[in-house]
């Protein structure tokens, strides 16, 4: 069985707060990339991090539990998550989730970033 | 705009669970409800993964469809799933009938977040004994046999099933052995052996989740069942 590939590129938009670029297809065999991707994006000064998924093609339910894993190590670590880049469709299954009530959610990462 | 691949596997978007006439009487806890995902719970977080070997005869896709349409066949005494007449298509709301040991039979259900051929995942109502995600599926190990699985991400929803855990742990460890057992004897292997890991992801409960108590199942079916008389006076008048 072919498993699902994800991108997770990280980036400084600013000293305090990272993102984390999600691409491709965000399952459960994606939680050894997104825990690096966290530790790449977790220096020091972080005080925030920015999930943005304007590449992401798929995800499924086990994509949601490994969201919430990363939210609780973020907050363990006193620091804030925002989603930005999702579709309607994704946006729709955040708020369904009520994983849009842990995670704000913005049009864009220049907002997303701000808010945080 | 482009659909997603997924765009059918996951439940439309709803704000409160809806029961369908047909299980509406089994579903009076239940309707009305919000889903509660791990981060609405009260209790501490906790990863759960219970499997079972079933060998190379069938194919973890094969496993899943049969699971899908036998869901309630597989449960083990003591729990009834009123499966609606969509059963386990997304956004289907199935109520659910537990004994609770004290005589008392606790009415809850679970709302079909997602499916796919590979999976499929249940999300709790409020005041369900927790909240939080439950999935099931089948995969390909290493030595090319297939592995069911139960997965669940979830915190107890309140302070009274937080401090129940340590029974409901043990309860559900019997639950779900005995569901995979009946599943993998569903499929031609006698003696399944089901292996438990249990990991907790956040040991911080979420005090502020505290007043999800008024929604919790237990006091809400000893009520109506408390209550009956004054309904059915009622029904008559």
């Amino acid at each position: 069985m072919e498993l699902p590939v994800a991108t997770m590129d990280v980036r400084h938009a600013t000293p305090r707060v990272a993102v984390v670029d999600i691409g491709g297809e965000v399952t459960s065999h994606c939680e050894e990339a997104l825990m690096d991707a966290y530790e790449r994006a977790s220096t020091p000064g972080t005080q925030g991090l920015v999930l943005n998924f304007t590449g992401l093609e798929y995800m499924n339910s086990g994509g949601i539990g490994m969201l919430v894993t990363l939210l609780v190590r973020a907050n363990r670590q006193k620091q804030k998550l925002a989603a930005c880049g999702l579709s309607d469709h994704y946006q729709q299954i955040f708020e369904l989730t009520r994983l849009d009530e842990a995670i704000s959610l913005h049009p864009d990462e220049q907002t997303a970033v701000a808010a945080l | 705009m482009n659909a997603s691949k997924d765009d059918s596997n996951w439940a439309a978007k709803i704000d409160r669970l809806s029961v369908t006439d047909d299980v509406a009487k089994a579903g009076f806890n239940i309707s009305g409800r919000r889903p509660a995902g791990a981060q609405q719970g009260f209790g501490r977080l906790w990863q759960r993964r219970y499997a079972t070997d079933l060998g190379t005869a069938i194919s973890p896709e094969q496993v899943v469809a049969d699971w899908k349409e036998r869901f309630p066949k597989y449960w083990p005494k003591g729990a009834t799933m009123h499966l609606a007449l969509t059963g386990m298509t997304p956004g289907t709301v199935n109520p659910i009938a537990l004994a609770s040991g004290a005589g008392l039979t606790i009415s809850t259900g679970i709302f079909v977040l997602y499916s796919d051929e590979e999976c499929f995942t249940f999300m709790c109502p409020e005041g369900h004994m927790f909240a939080g995600w439950i999935t099931f599926g089948a995969i390909e190990s290493d030595t090319g046999s297939t592995v069911a699985e139960v997965k669940m991400l979830m915190r107890p929803s309140d302070p009274l099933y937080e401090l129940g855990w340590p029974v409901m742990k043990r309860k559900e460890d019997v639950f779900w052995a005995d569901t995979l057992r009946n599943l993998a004897r569903d499929h031609g292997v006698a003696e399944a052996l089901v292996t438990e890991t249990t990991t907790c992801v956040d040991r911080k409960r979420l005090w502020h989740n505290w007043t999800n108590v008024r929604h919790n199942s237990g006091i809400k079916s000893a009520w109506h069942v408390v209550t009956t008389p004054v309904r059915a006076v009622r029904a008559r008048a």
